[in-house]
């Protein structure tokens, strides 16, 4: 038998309870703490259309208190361990992490196991969150940057489509969210079949396998049924809206196009045209020409989110109010030339170079390898996931990438939302 | 020719002839190794007229060498799988790359090279002001950014921790290159500063190379620098900003210790008693927030219903700065119920001290929070160069012993005297209705957090 230590990988362990949960373990000696990654399917995409920011509310309250624990000894048990537990939503899942010491992990998984299987949202926590939650989208409403973003998502999917919704909601939908509706989205959403628990830290993976078992693994509840979202038809015509702020100092651009699936064979040309456009290095190519280049924003580069349906590629820049018109043209210009005459050879071998030599430091901390894990799962991308990436990026050609840029980066078919001090007629 | 100071802790110390002080931890758990470059300057160091100017000499050392050519920067370090980026706040200036540990003759390379070599193309001089005033704009869109600015602008009277790391604009606008070359020259020398490095590399063999890369760089004598103190606060301060917007904001800033004075570690207990412990790593402890929901403010004001979020502020620093508690209103509390209750909670504490139960769980979360902050070779070495900056490296092996002999008596204390209404200043952004015209026009500074070069990871890194 031989082994390859330096090629073995992260070789995590995964494990199916008996009731459907998964639970997934890597040791890592680092520090005495482990990270505790909990991942439920209960995302923003599952508001019923008519609740926008369920979901978020769920992720608010939660915590406050169970059939056994009131919210005060909750708060007790965490912090008396100096444990944070944060509770966040995606659009297809809801996240609840936190990092503990070894010691305390049973304690925690106890406890966690508890909140998520028996929570009682008391009237008052649901009150005084709900009151959190307006002030939230208050904020939103107030960011340039947010509005940008969230604009930019309505304007590609629709105010109706789960990708096109507010995450949080707006004011009315929240004000209209009662306890019965948070007790009915648990009831629907949180089951074992919808649980992925991932822990890595200083313990061995059939130790921590244990101590999930003992948490979770009498939890019985059925399984969501299967969820079908609608995808959406890419834009054939440029669109632009434009938000006036007319208090703010600065102007948030947020420019966009539907992407891919995360599942499309096409995935990894994506990646990497991404990385070239306006990830490597400083913001890729867009960072060269609007930051270095021109000197006209401190922040400029490009996002891909390849999703379970094609979710969006955004570019996104903060810039002086006055080189607003300068700095779309400027994007136009970047997504003309990467489309019309690809990557370079260097290009290629740069950021191919930067995204496989990059892996030992994503995956150095026991969040990042949490999150890895987490995703592979989500993906079904499989336990080896992080020894094949190399070679799916390396198989990667010029013409592929190229390829992507023609069908994706079509400045004619870009959704484009300015929101800030701008009053021009940007087209 | 390398004087040797010790070899008996963990982190390997040497000081090289020119007065470059190299600090080497060896951690093999993962094939990386991190390197970081820290300068004793910082906003604290810059004259009237020049404020700004310490993070914009940190942005042109981004922009190529006698040695590294303008168009081979980008990418120097990505080939190596690396990332890279730099800081600058009131005490120091930080510059760091972390990549597989391959590239650790290149990362020393880079270092070397920017502490004796970079370039200052007038151009690109000109190019980075707009990019700088840019990431200026972009911070004035926050009203908890802008608040904290002015916050500290008004509790600061004659020290320059008074001014945004950022700098105020008028001074952004009028620098010239000259003034950032000869503030580059002043204060880029080895003498000047410490390098870290920590990872999977060999103690013997990185000293070799950085006395390689480095030892050939002249010392300079950085000439004397402000010596102002704050005078003692004899009153209350307070602030209203009135600008548009949706939602207000409440700010509390007392006078605190520094690093090294004796109640630094007590009021970082009452802090956590507070609102729950943050860690010591100004790079690293942002990113997860403080456990706190037993903390007496957050029960106090969120529990309440009055405000959605509370946060205390209590940075490591070399001379005495603020502790800062910072709280959003909830939609439709007015401000003066929330000042109301929080004052009511501040002097409560004030008067009676924390329980010896409410000792014992802060100094576990901070206990905890050191393991949890020493995740990564990154965020080790920042701590070793950090606290250099503001005092010795070797305050980071003492920092569990120190927050465990806190006692009942000296949080007490440090209640009792830093948290007198006479040492505060309350600052109010109070929002005129959107549309109704702020008369305040946009561009006068920016927070008065830590800046950093790459975009990426900025908010987080910010401290708010």
């Amino acid at each position: 038998m031989t082994i390859a230590t330096h090629h073995r990988g992260l070789a995590p362990v995964r494990a199916v309870l008996g009731n459907g949960a998964v639970v997934i373990a890597k040791e890592s000696e680092t520090t005495p703490a482990v990270t505790v990654h909990a991942s439920f399917g209960a995302g923003t995409v599952f508001d019923p259309p008519n609740q926008a920011g369920l979901s978020h509310f769920v992720s608010r309250t939660i915590d406050r208190g169970t059939e056994t624990r009131p919210a005060d000894r909750i708060a007790e048990e965490l912090d008396s361990r100096g444990v944070s537990l944060s509770i966040s939503v995606n659009r297809h899942a809801m996240f609840l992490v936190c990092t503990c010491l070894i010691e305390d992990l049973v304690s925690i998984l106890d406890l966690m196991a508890d909140i998520v299987m028996h929570p009682t949202f008391p009237e008052n926590e649901v009150e005084t969150k709900r009151g959190e939650i307006v002030t939230l989208i208050r904020q939103d409403e107030d960011n340039p940057a947010a509005l940008a973003a969230e604009g930019l998502l309505t304007e590609l999917y629709g105010a109706a489509h789960p990708y096109g919704r507010r995450p949080r909601g707006s004011v009315e939908s929240v004000e209209a969210i009662d306890r019965a509706a948070l007790l009915r989205f648990h009831g629907e959403r949180f089951s074992p079949g919808s649980l992925s628990l991932v822990m890595v830290g200083d313990i061995e993976p059939a130790r921590a396998i244990d101590a999930a078992g003992s948490a979770f693994g009498s939890w019985a509840a059925a399984t969501p049924p299967a969820f079908e979202l609608p995808e959406v038809a890419p834009a054939l015509s440029r669109r632009v809206r434009v938000i006036p702020m007319m208090n703010k100092a600065q102007t948030d651009i947020a420019y966009g196009f539907t992407s891919v699936r995360r599942s499309d064979p096409g995935y990894y040309a994506y990646w990497l045209m991404n990385n070239i456009l306006g990830q490597y290095a400083m913001g890729g190519r867009l960072g060269d020409s609007i930051r270095e280049r021109q000197g006209m924003a401190y922040y400029v580069f490009s996002a891909l989110d390849a999703n379970v349906i094609p979710g969006p590629l955004t570019i996104r820049a903060g810039v002086s109010p006055a080189n607003v018109d300068r700095a779309v043209a400027s994007i136009d210009e970047e997504l003309q030339k990467l489309a019309a005459e690809g990557p370079t050879e260097s290009e290629m071998t740069e950021s191919m170079q930067y995204l496989i030599g990059s892996m030992p430091r994503t995956l150095e901390t026991n969040l990042g390898i949490a999150l890895f894990l987490q995703t592979e799962e989500f993906f079904g991308l499989g336990l080896d996931y992080d020894l094949r990436v190399p070679d799916l990026l390396r198989a990667v050609t010029r013409d592929d990438v190229n390829a992507a840029a023609r069908r994706t980066l079509v400045p004619s078919q870009a959704t484009v939302v300015i929101a800030g001090p701008y009053s021009g007629e940007v087209r | 020719m390398l004087e040797r100071l010790s070899t008996a802790s963990r982190v390997h110390e040497e000081v090289l002839e020119n007065g470059l002080r190299v600090l080497i931890q060896e951690m093999h758990t993962a094939p990386l190794a991190s390197v970081w470059c820290w300068y004793r300057v910082g906003s604290k160091d810059e004259a009237t007229g020049q404020t700004g100017v310490s993070h914009w000499v940190e942005h042109m050392n981004f922009k190529g060498t006698t040695n590294i050519p303008r168009d081979k920067v980008k990418g120097i370090i990505e080939q190596f799988g690396g990332y890279w980026n730099g800081y600058t706040w009131i005490d120091q200036t930080a510059y760091t790359e972390t990549a597989t540990r391959d590239a650790l003759d290149r990362m020393l390379f880079i270092e070397a090279e920017r502490m004796a070599n970079c370039l200052y193309d007038p151009a690109d001089c000109e190019s980075e002001r707009t990019v700088i005033i840019s990431e200026l704009q972009g911070g004035e869109n926050d009203p908890d950014m802008l608040l904290d600015q002015e916050l500290t602008a008004t509790a600061f009277k004659a020290h320059p921790y008074r001014n945004p790391t950022i700098g105020w604009l008028s001074d952004l606008q009028t620098m010239t290159r000259d003034d950032l070359y000869g503030y580059y020259r002043r204060f880029y020398v080895p003498d000047n500063a410490t390098l870290v490095i920590v990872g999977d590399v060999d103690t013997k063999d990185a000293m070799r190379r950085a006395s390689h890369h480095f030892g050939g760089i002249r010392p300079g004598a950085v000439a004397r620098r402000p010596l102002t103190r704050e005078p003692e606060q004899f009153g209350e301060r307070r602030l209203t900003l009135s600008r548009e917007g949706t939602t207000a904001y409440f700010k509390l800033g007392y006078h605190a210790p520094a690093a090294g004075d004796p109640d630094f570690f007590p009021m970082l207990v009452l802090d956590a008693v507070l609102t729950g412990a943050k860690g010591l790593n100004l790079w690293a402890s942002f990113r997860t927030p403080p456990p706190q929901r037993s903390a007496r403010l957050y029960r106090a004001l969120v529990d309440a219903g009055l405000a959605s979020s509370v946060t205390g502020g209590l940075v490591p620093t070399s001379e005495p700065f603020l502790y800062t508690i910072s709280v959003t209103a909830t939609d439709g509390t007015p401000l003066a119920r929330l000042e109301e209750a929080a004052c009511a909670e501040l002097d409560r504490v004030r008067l009676r001290g924390v329980t010896e139960a409410e000792r014992h769980k802060a100094a576990r979360q901070l206990r905890a929070r050191l393991v949890f902050e020493n995740d990564s070779i990154s965020n080790i070495a920042h701590q070793l160069g950090y606290f250099e900056t503001i005092g010795s490296w070797r305050i980071c092996e003492t920092l569990r012993d120190r927050i465990d002999a806190v006692t009942l008596e000296q949080v007490a204390a440090a209640a009792f005297e830093r948290l007198k209404p006479l040492n505060r200043t309350v600052a109010w952004f109070d929002p005129l209705p959107v549309g109704a015209g702020g008369d305040v026009p946009a561009g006068t500074g920016a927070g008065a957090g830590p800046v950093s070069t790459g975009h990426r990871g900025t908010r987080a890194q910010r401290h708010k």
